[in-house]
């Protein structure tokens, strides 16, 4: 465990920016990323397919393969700069410090070696201990993530674990060496949804016995705002707005969250419409000019064609990347989105 | 695991039996005339004609033939296993023939079968993982290759530069092991690394191909999250993922090698089982056909059930279909 | 041959769709000679109806039986059991033959845009498709353009092939295939849910638009409750074979009544509007024990007992509970349905303050 105080951030990512090197091109699938994450916060990352919020966090990883990926930028760990480290030295803080667990937990597992076997195998990987003291920490893991009877199902294969049971072994595998982050992509999309729920409250129950930092990647904004301290929304690999959850939810920067939020059928009430966003999400081999969102936009004015907007704070609010002034963003949030929503202000 | 094993033992045995019935029916019951003509040899007398008739039990009723057939399959008669006893075309029974055969085909297949699996995988894993660079091209060159040369061609070259032009090994024929292993090995270097080049090129494009399309899966990337050393992501992940393919195919090629290695054989002149398959054919020599058909099926119809076995130990979603 | 219907039926009134006592079992294999060991109970005595112009929809989580029923009721599958009538005929065991011209009138929509549409055919081909089936002569070409049109598709996409479009686009072919013959009735089997937010919400309105303009009948599935409150009037949901709780969608999600529904709806993650995130109060999730039973061995009297909060021994596991009618055309089978909404576990575990009343059945 750092031993930093608890202000400062376990992870800095500075401009980050991965470029895919394809047959058809160069697909900038993130540009210029920023963002920090401190102990016992809870990033959610949100956006679509396509908007890099998946290939963001691989790359904090190290998962990319750098033969046809270009990775440019800062990501600071602990003081160390993971972009700059020799691929020894990333590997022993892979699966250490820094773990992932991913969205499909049936085909995360290897279907052929036993479960229990696939835990200590992580044990293995960066203690020196025996067979038999991995094989006891990962029953005592599948116990702790609430798998019951954990000693004679540790023994059991992938495909006799439930949906849920397995990312809970997804989980208790990524804790093995109590790591400082763990990050989570759509880590419940593939479940149902009272085990959604589960796996959600394992997730932040952890964050706070272990007093770790949680990067949660998801499309779905439910789960974001239940259980998110900060929210970033990406959009054509970029961050569109960017701040701590309630702000987000309560007082929206960004006409793509706008969008997202006016588009969404909620349990709450049948919406009279659904407000789409129309068009679909831009080529990333070729990204549009200036804002990326601008041809979507229904509140697009002169420069945004032609002049990316950078991501900055407003007064009373927080960063979102979007030209129109304070005042206008928060006269249609209050006036037609809130409204729309049936959201009190 | 132990009912998946016993279920496949007894459609194994159900294969076999199903197999001899064909052959019978095939040999002794579809063509017009006596059969024992047919089993007789050229110019047989009376006397042979009735000695058949009353050993085969020709006369006696269709499943009494039959139970007879199969009783001589698997306990032999006096004149030895498999039941039809005696070729009169080479005076000699065929039980004898095929023991005396059989180690022949079997060295060979065992030998090239190692080189092939061993050398073939490797390629195809090195392959994999340079994929792309001049290794992986290079490597799918020769493959292209080892596909593309008829065996006859290879065997031969290999005979005129290896014995003929460079002295290196011995020449066609076989030397049994009793001779002595320098003899037995140079008499058989040359048949393995031909029979094998075939089936290495095959080995390596399919290693190669499920080893890719392995490394693509979801877990791989687990493994790698892990912190897991990119040796143990390929070979504990990735190539045990990608082996039960290969583990399907090599078996049946051994199988259906124990009859059907017959071109080598016959450049080599090693006169294994694939060669008494052709002359016997040739010759029209009933037993020996019969011989020979029956034990290369039940080779396959074994060999079947080692894979499955194989294959379940590997991947233990099977054990419980 | 089918059995008429009654008068009203056959002129076109009445439901459009009758399910009586619907089953569907699926034999487990096992052992050396794959004797047939159990059976899985896929659907279970369901009865339902769909009436002309609505949107039912069927809610519940994986392994419930919604597909399956949605596969029954167009005759994918052949019931076990039980009755399917459709626009007043008994199509339950008609032999396929007999089924194709029915098969004009319903259709189905898919949940994988991407593994629905044969890729070796052109969309021209692929929409054009149910014309060729049902021997339609003329203006074939024409009519296909008119469709791909209405579901905001271009002329020119004809002759372009499906990996050519985006997931929503590819969602809208299969609609337009789906439109093609004029249908009555169309399933919906998770249409959207593989899609992103914002082309989610493009292809429910074109649903929404489709239905007013050719009074279609649709039976929407999906396991998120959000989406199936957004589209239907009226909605079913289903647990492990059976039908726990049928309704109008405000009335049920205004107020469930049946235990599993409102922890179904207490599990949706949704934002705090209300307060700071993260310092206001803990939603109150009603946690359900265990896991689902499996289909083959489903629990005996009431199906949920075994995971209910509000589980009342002696009764609910000796006595299977029947539908009962609430307000409206509201249904719910439990001997303790939830008497307000909303209510926490702890609430939920002392059905009527504690009190079993006298004389409840």
């Amino acid at each position: 465990m750092s031993s930093g105080s608890s202000g400062a951030p376990l992870l800095d990512v500075r401009d980050l920016s991965v470029r895919f090197r394809t047959r058809d091109g160069i697909v900038h699938a993130v540009s210029e990323l920023s963002f920090t994450l401190r102990r016992g916060e809870t990033l959610g990352i949100v956006g679509e397919s396509g908007s890099g919020k998946s290939v963001s966090s691989l790359a904090i990883m190290g998962l990319l393969n750098r033969a046809y990926a270009d990775v440019e930028g800062e990501i600071l760990f602990e003081g160390k700069d993971l972009l700059k480290l020799p691929p020894r030295e990333l590997r022993a803080i892979r699966g250490r410090d820094l773990s992932m667990i991913f969205q499909d937990p049936f085909a995360c597992l290897h279907p052929m070696y036993r479960v229990g076997d696939q835990i200590a195998e992580a044990v293995r990987a960066h203690e020196n201990v025996s067979k038999s003291a991995a094989w006891d920490r990962s029953v005592e893991l599948l116990s702790a993530v609430g798998i019951p009877n954990a000693k004679v199902r540790a023994r059991d294969y992938p495909h006799q674990f439930s949906g849920g049971m397995r990312q809970r072994a997804m989980i208790a595998m990524a804790l093995v060496h109590n790591p400082d982050v763990l990050i989570a992509d759509e880590p419940t999309t593939a479940l149902d949804v009272t085990v959604q729920a589960q796996i959600l409250e394992l997730i932040d129950d952890v964050k706070q016995r272990f007093d770790i930092g949680v990067i949660l990647i998801t499309h779905d904004l439910g789960v974001v705002a239940e259980t998110a301290t900060h929210v970033m929304v990406m959009y054509a690999g970029r961050a569109m707005e960017y701040g701590p959850a309630h702000e987000i939810f309560n007082a929206a920067q960004h006409p793509y969250t706008w969008g997202l939020l006016e588009s969404m059928p909620t349990v709450e009430k049948r919406l009279e419409v659904l407000v789409p966003i129309e068009g679909s999400p831009p080529s990333l081999l070729r990204p549009p000019q200036g804002c990326p969102f601008h041809p979507r936009c229904k509140y697009r004015f002169e420069p945004c064609d032609s002049k990316r907007p950078p991501l900055v704070a407003i007064p009373n609010g927080h960063p979102d990347a979007c030209h129109l002034p304070a005042e206008r963003k928060r006269e249609i949030w209050n006036d037609r989105v809130a409204a729309e929503l049936g959201v009190t202000v | 695991m132990l009912i998946y094993i016993a279920r496949r033992l007894v459609w194994t045995v159900l294969v076999v039996f199903t197999v001899l019935f064909i052959t019978f029916l095939v040999f002794f019951k579809l063509p017009n005339g006596d059969p024992a003509l047919r089993f007789a040899g050229k110019s047989p007398t009376q006397d042979q004609l009735e000695e058949i008739h009353k050993r085969l039990h020709l006369d006696k009723p269709f499943y009494v033939e039959f139970g007879y057939f199969v009783k001589t399959f698997v306990s032999g008669d006096e004149y030895g296993w498999p039941g039809l006893g005696y070729s009169y075309g080479n005076f000699q029974s065929v039980k004898s023939q095929i023991l005396d055969r059989t180690p022949r085909t079997l060295w060979l297949i065992a030998g090239a079968a190692f080189l092939w699996l061993v050398m073939g995988v490797a390629i195809g894993v090195i392959s994999a993982v340079k994929r792309r660079t001049w290794i992986d091209r290079a490597a799918m060159g020769f493959a292209l290759f080892g596909i593309s040369a008829p065996v006859f061609w290879l065997g031969l070259m290999a005979l005129f530069i290896f014995w003929r032009k460079l002295g290196w090994t011995g020449g066609t024929g076989y030397a049994p092991l009793s001779d002595g292993v320098g003899p037995w090995f140079s008499h058989l270097i040359l048949p393995w690394v031909v029979l094998a080049l075939l089936y290495m090129a095959i080995y390596a494009r399919v290693t190669r191909n499920n080893l890719l399309e392995t490394l693509g899966e979801d877990y791989i990337r687990t493994a790698r999250a892990k912190g897991l050393s990119e040796r143990d992501v390929i070979f504990r992940h990735g190539l045990r993922a990608s082996l039960t393919p290969i583990v399907t195919m090599f078996g049946l090629d051994i199988a259906l090698l124990v009859g059907g290695a017959i071109i080598t054989e016959s450049v080599f002149n090693l006169q294994g089982l694939g060669w008494m398959a052709i002359t016997s054919a040739t010759t029209q020599d009933l037993p020996d056909v019969i011989g020979v058909v029956l034990v290369t099926a039940t080779a396959v119809a074994i060999m079947n059930l080692v894979v499955d076995i194989v294959y379940a130990f590997l991947d233990p979603r099977v054990r419980y279909a | 041959m089918s059995t008429p219907g009654t008068a009203e039926q056959r002129a076109g009134f009445g439901p459009l769709v009758e399910i009586e006592n619907l089953t569907k079992h699926f034999p487990v294999r096992q052992g050396v000679f794959s004797r047939t060991k159990g059976v899985v109970h896929a659907v279970e005595g369901v009865n339902l109806t769909v009436n002309r112009g609505e949107t039912l929809g069927i809610v519940g989580e994986s392994g419930c039986g919604k597909s399956t029923t949605a596969r029954l009721i167009v005759r994918l599958l052949e019931p076990t059991a039980g009755t399917v009538r459709f626009d007043g005929e008994d199509i339950t065991h008609l032999r396929q033959r007999s089924l194709r011209p029915l098969r004009r009138e319903m259709q189905i929509i898919f949940q994988d845009p991407y593994s629905s549409l044969n890729p070796r055919k052109s969309v021209g081909q692929i929409v054009a498709e149910p014309f060729a089936i049902h021997h339609t002569e003329k203006g074939r070409k024409q009519r296909v353009q008119e469709l791909l049109n209405r579901v905001g598709l271009s002329p020119e996409h004809y002759n372009r092939y499906p990996h050519e479009f985006s997931g929503g686009q590819r969602q809208r072919i299969g609609i337009a295939r789906a439109l093609a013959l004029q249908p009555k009735l169309i399933i919906c089997d998770e249409p959207v849910s593989a899609l992103d937010v914002s082309v989610q919400a493009q292809i429910l309105n074109l649903l929404k638009s489709l239905q007013d303009e050719f009074d279609l009948t649709y039976v929407f599935i999906s396991h998120d409750l959000s989406v199936i409150r957004q589209v239907s009037d009226r909605i079913a949901v289903m647990y492990l074979g059976r039908i726990v709780e049928i309704g109008s969608s405000e009335l049920l999600y205004e107020h469930p009544r049946h235990p599993y529904t409102a922890a179904l709806l207490s599990a949706v993650p949704r934002p705090e509007t209300n307060g700071k995130n993260g310092s206001s109060p803990a939603r109150q999730r009603i946690v359900l024990s265990g896991d689902v039973p499996s289909p083959v061995h489903p629990p005996h009297a009431c199906i949920f007992h075994p995971r209910c909060p509000r589980f009342q021994e002696g009764h609910c596991d000796v006595e299977e509970p029947q539908l009962r009618r609430f307000d409206g055309d509201h249904e719910a089978a439990c001997h303790y349905p939830v008497e307000r909404w909303p209510m926490t576990e702890e609430e939920l575990r002392h059905p009527f303050g504690g009190r079993t009343p006298a004389g409840r059945s």
